[in-house]
């Protein structure tokens, strides 16, 4: 038994430990908690795998944004009827138990039944790889061989972020969210506000442009610079913006929107939607990620920030 | 001298794994909200900081070992400004009895 396989064993059993302990809790905040952590060991899990792109992403999204979010989410509904939601018999418990091992179970049979040798399209990825121009295969999947996934996945915060304006009361519509500062300024947030501020948009920039060559990209730069963003907001040194300002709502939809362009004028200069001409792959694809950037950062702000619920100042 | 290396190495990760292990139990085990910030302090400080030095012979470049100072630091300052807003929330309440 080697020490890699120790290392490996406890970390699939912690992971397990967590997503139970995650279910199981009574306490909202704990269960918040324990899915943060969840998010971060599966994250190094990730990194086991050598799949270092995707940890990227899941220690910032699946746990530092979504962390966030329902820490968010926790603090205004509390512990209420999160244990036992109303009207569910025993008898309706039982099959959604039953429905829910049924499923697991299917998984269970499909990846046991996979072949030693699992199927893979990964070499020729990488034979295909240069004629984008890319040197980290994962940007090279997420932006020519899958690219409609991605705008997917883009226009999709989009839409959540309306279904969360939608909450907003009427005459607070194009207002600004709620002031997420503390109620006092407090000298210390400020100072590693300043400290950090800067440091997080030139990491944020750099994972951008690694991305290309290396593990990084849009999500996680973007990620970074949302934190950013929020800490800022959070020492109370800008406020919230008005979610009405036209600045705003173009650089939201920009990216998605430059991405769909350039889509659709694959068909005219490539043959095919979301195709790149020969020779210009890598460049778009960059324009592609750093307009996407802006947009996924406030994007996830935003969505952070929750429903507008001041009048904005005429 | 790579053993040598080595050997440093070991000794200071070992160390600062020793830190977070104590800064655990103590988080479990202290009874209030400040000594058990002060418990977490020096796991972060003394234990994150014993490893990166123990990592830093083993670093690639230059370029990573900078990197690998850089979290400690930002960590550090992560890790007091968060321990400054618990205590404060923490004395706030006492107050209010």
């Amino acid at each position: 038994m080697s020490a890699t396989f120790v290392l490996d064993a406890s970390f699939a059993a912690l992971t397990l430990a967590l997503a139970a302990y995650t279910i199981l809790a009574r306490d909202t905040f704990a269960a918040v908690v324990a899915f943060i952590s969840y998010g971060l060991l599966l994250a190094l899990v990730w990194v086991r795998l050598s799949a270092v792109d995707v940890a990227l992403t899941e220690a910032a999204i699946g746990s530092g944004v979504t962390g966030a979010l329902l820490i968010g989410a926790a603090a205004r509904v509390g512990d209420g009827d999160a244990s036992a939601p109303p009207g569910l018999k025993p008898l309706e418990k039982l099959v959604c138990a039953l429905l829910c091992a049924a499923v697991s179970a299917g998984i269970a049979v499909a990846v046991l039944s996979l072949p030693a040798q699992a199927p893979t399209l990964a070499p020729l990825a990488l034979e295909q790889l240069p004629a984008t121009g890319l040197g980290n295969a994962v940007t090279g999947v997420l932006l020519a061989y899958r690219a409609i996934d991605t705008l997917l996945e883009a226009v999709v915060l989009v839409l959540a972020l309306i279904g969360i304006w939608s909450f907003a009361r009427d005459d607070h519509w194009g207002g600004r969210p709620e002031a997420p500062s503390m109620p006092e300024p407090n000298g210390a947030l400020i100072l590693l506000a300043q400290l950090l501020a800067p440091l997080g948009i030139i990491v944020g920039a750099h994972l951008v442009w690694a991305g290309a060559t290396e593990p990084g990209g849009a999500f996680q730069g973007a990620t970074i610079l949302a934190a950013v963003w929020i800490l800022v907001m959070v020492a109370g040194m800008i406020d919230a913006p008005p979610t009405g300002r036209r600045w705003l709502r173009f650089a939201l939809v920009g990216g998605p929107a430059l991405f769909l362009v350039i889509g659709v004028a694959g068909f005219v200069v490539a043959g095919a939607f979301l195709a790149y001409p020969e020779g210009y792959a890598k460049p778009l694809i960059l324009i592609i990620e750093v307009a996407l950037t802006l947009s996924i950062a406030i994007a996830l702000g935003l969505l952070a920030l929750g429903a507008p619920a001041r009048r904005e100042k005429p | 001298m790579t053993l040598a290396i080595d050997l440093f190495s070991v000794l200071c990760i070992s160390g600062g794994i020793f830190f977070f292990l104590a800064g655990a139990v103590a988080l479990l085990r202290f009874p209030d909200t400040l000594t058990r910030l002060h418990a977490l302090t020096k796991a972060d400080n003394l234990g994150l900081g014993l490893v990166v030095l123990g990592l830093l012979p083993q670093a690639a470049n230059l370029l990573a070992a900078l990197k690998l100072c850089l979290v400690w630091v930002v960590l550090q300052l992560a890790g007091t400004t968060l321990s400054q807003l618990i205590s404060r929330v923490a004395k706030d309440k006492a107050r209010q009895g």
